[in-house]
């Protein structure tokens, strides 16, 4: 396996991953999925994978849709939150294919909440990674069940009310193998990280926070996506840095790193 | 891989007579049909099923994978994902598994994925009464995925011929691209009877296609590439094209595939759709009884006690209950003074005779009872008076 390319980072090093007929995205202005959909390619790249072993599986919204139709793969676009179901029949009838999900929060964590504990109880070899907007884009931005308190969204107009998952405590309670979390922001450490999740044992669950002006940005006063992409930075504490910080400055943020390894 | 089309295959099982309960059978025949995939959910009356192929998997070896799945909706999900890797997969519920498998089941039909999904009807509605006979999952089985479509769903009577219908409904899911449900009874699940398994057994294997051919269009049933080939496959639940590009805001689009999905079944009825007729070929009928299913067994016994009473009564069974033999239930009613289709519902298939045999009456039950012969023929009595 070659471990870089002469034209690592760059665009041309994922190009040919990518249908040439699909551009341009769907994706809104500053919306943080384009920025993953590179992330994921280039961990491709950089492992040098033929993407005619991989298969990607997603759902509904539009997380889903950075690999269906992007990738130059193949790939099976499912019902809303069964992306991991249907993941697990073709990975177990085939345990040669690379199968990856790729998914929002309200797909994986809410919809498919129960299919997502199961794979990391089951331990298969999987890979999932959650776009995680915190909110539901494609239909017009309600509430998930990682909006964090006080968000407002066009069903909690007055903040939301509901304490959110930590979706990477959650699966690495339920048995996981590697968990990990970045944002947008963190472009090198997630390539990394997500370089790592593929090639791991068992399930691997990658939590990328992924900013979403259009629903979520503009109810909360961040509608510039540099804005909201900078607020998202300063949310995250690296485990290192969480250490030295007290309970209170922790309030709010977000770890990032990996909790599983 | 596997010969494409028909072919000739030797029986899993050594040849011979088996005593064998209606649940194992349906195991058995999907392992004679080639079914290397299984997902499934625990669910009275229909769980020996999944016990069977757990085990006899096990037994078999390589190349086959079964899964305990977290409910109804991964298990049919995961039928669908081991299909495009390539399998020949099946599941079995009961109504309320088959009610969480719907989305999923309408998913398998748009993406025109075969796979085999067996319901041992209880009576319901809702959990009802889990160790229950009925026949009321007819129209859920039809009309319960939303949106406009064609499905296959076959009614064995017998345990031996839960053994040659389960073949038959593999071959019919790989033939046309689409799931097919074998709606059975507790009453036929929970049955044991001799099974005669024979040498061979003829199966249809998917066709694949030979080079770059669209997986979704142009022929009428188009062949189906399978996953980490290099086809750089696009599957999808939403309207599509023929290459699988998404193409949700086309009426084309829609309408050219939505079309398809029903005319590559409605365009093979003849290769679809198979009945019984017993003592039907005489010029008139005094009645002609409609029946499927266990009920159909009753059916048979009341029709011959009628014969010896000297009434001319025919029995017409449908083994295949969808697409609906209207066909077959036409050319006979109109041979026929009265018509009477018993069935534990209250009148699905009456219905769908009336349409073309305005005529037909109706025998229905639904106390989580099978209808005994008796119960028929006083029907009969009852429905030759009026």
């Amino acid at each position: 396996m070659k471990s870089s390319t002469k034209t690592e980072g760059l665009t041309e090093s994922i190009l040919s991953y990518i249908r040439p007929e699909v551009f341009p995205t769907p994706f809104c202005p500053g919306c943080g999925h384009g920025i993953l959909l590179g992330a994921i390619l280039r961990a491709i790249a950089e492992l040098g994978w033929n993407m005619d072993e991989m298969l990607f599986v997603s759902g509904i919204g539009c997380a889903a849709w950075i690999p269906s139709p992007h990738f130059a793969a193949d790939t099976l676009h499912v019902t809303h939150g069964r992306s991991i179901a249907f993941a697990t029949g073709a990975k177990l009838f085939n345990p040669g294919l690379k199968v990856v999900i790729i998914g929002g929060d309200g797909d994986l964590a809410s919809i498919g909440g129960n299919h997502l504990i199961h794979a990391a109880r089951r331990n298969l070899n999987l890979t999932a990674i959650c776009a995680n907007n915190r909110i539901y884009g494609m239909t017009g931005g309600q509430v998930t069940p990682t909006t964090p308190l006080g968000i407002r969204t066009s069903t909690s107009p007055q903040g939301s009310s509901e304490p959110p998952f930590d979706l990477c405590r959650l699966v690495v309670g339920a048995g996981a193998a590697y968990v990990a979390r970045y944002s947008a922001y963190h472009i090198r450490p997630l390539i990394r990280c997500l370089k790592k999740a593929l090639t791991h044992e068992g399930f691997a669950f990658v939590e990328v926070l992924s900013p979403c002006p259009t629903q979520y940005g503009r109810r909360n006063k961040l509608p510039q996506p540099g804005e909201l992409l900078q607020s998202m930075k300063e949310e995250c504490v690296s485990f290192p840095r969480a250490e030295k910080m007290s309970e209170e400055e922790l309030e709010g943020k977000m770890l990032i790193g990996e909790f599983v390894s | 891989m596997s010969e494409m089309g028909w072919t000739a295959v030797e029986s899993v099982l050594k040849p011979g007579r088996y005593f064998l309960q209606g649940d194992e059978t349906f195991a058995e025949g999907a392992i004679a049909a080639g079914c290397n995939y299984f997902g499934g959910y625990p669910i009275t009356p229909s769980s020996e099923i999944m016990e069977r192929i757990c085990s006899r998997f096990a037994e078999l070896g390589e190349g086959r994978a079964f899964i305990q799945m977290e409910d109804e909706i991964a298990s049919i999900a995961s039928c669908v994902g081991a299909s495009w890797a390539g399998a020949k997969a099946m599941t079995a519920t009961s109504g309320p598994g088959l009610s969480l498998m719907l989305e999923n089941l309408g998913y398998a039909i748009m993406t025109e994925t075969p796979v085999v999904v067996v319901d041992v009807q209880r009576a319901g509605p809702s959990t009802g009464q889990a160790t229950r006979p009925a026949q009321g999952d007819i129209m859920q089985a039809r009309w319960g995925t939303h949106g406009d479509y064609q499905i296959i769903a076959l009614s064995p009577w017998s345990v031996e011929e839960v053994y040659t219908e389960t073949i038959r409904a593999f071959n019919l899911a790989e033939r046309f691209r689409l799931p097919v449900i074998l709606l059975t009874e507790e009453a036929v699940g929970h049955l044991r009877e001799n099974v005669d398994i024979p040498s061979e057994t003829r199966i249809y294997n998917r066709l694949r296609p030979h080079d770059r051919e669209p997986p979704f269009g142009q022929a009428e049933v188009p062949p189906m590439p399978t996953f980490g080939q290099g086809h750089k496959l696009l599957v999808t639940g939403s309207t599509h094209d023929e290459w699988g590009y998404r193409r949700t805001s086309s009426a084309e689009a829609q309408e050219t595939l939505v079309a398809r999905l029903s005319t590559k079944v409605t365009n093979h009825l003849d290769e679809i759709i198979e009945v019984e007729e017993r003592f039907c070929d005489e010029d008139e009928l005094d009645i002609l009884v409609i029946a499927f299913g266990f009920t159909a067994r009753s059916a048979w016994r009341a029709v011959k006690t009628a014969r010896e009473e000297g009434t001319r009564a025919g029995l017409l069974r449908l083994k295949t209950i969808w697409p609906f033999p209207e066909e077959a239930v036409r050319q006979l009613a109109l041979r026929s003074r009265v018509v009477l289709v018993p069935e534990m519902n209250r009148g699905q298939i009456l219905r769908e005779v009336q349409r073309v045999a305005p005529q037909a009456r109706g025998y229905n039950k639904t106390d989580g009872e099978v209808i005994v012969p008796e119960e028929i023929g006083q029907a009969i009595q009852e429905v030759m008076r009026s």
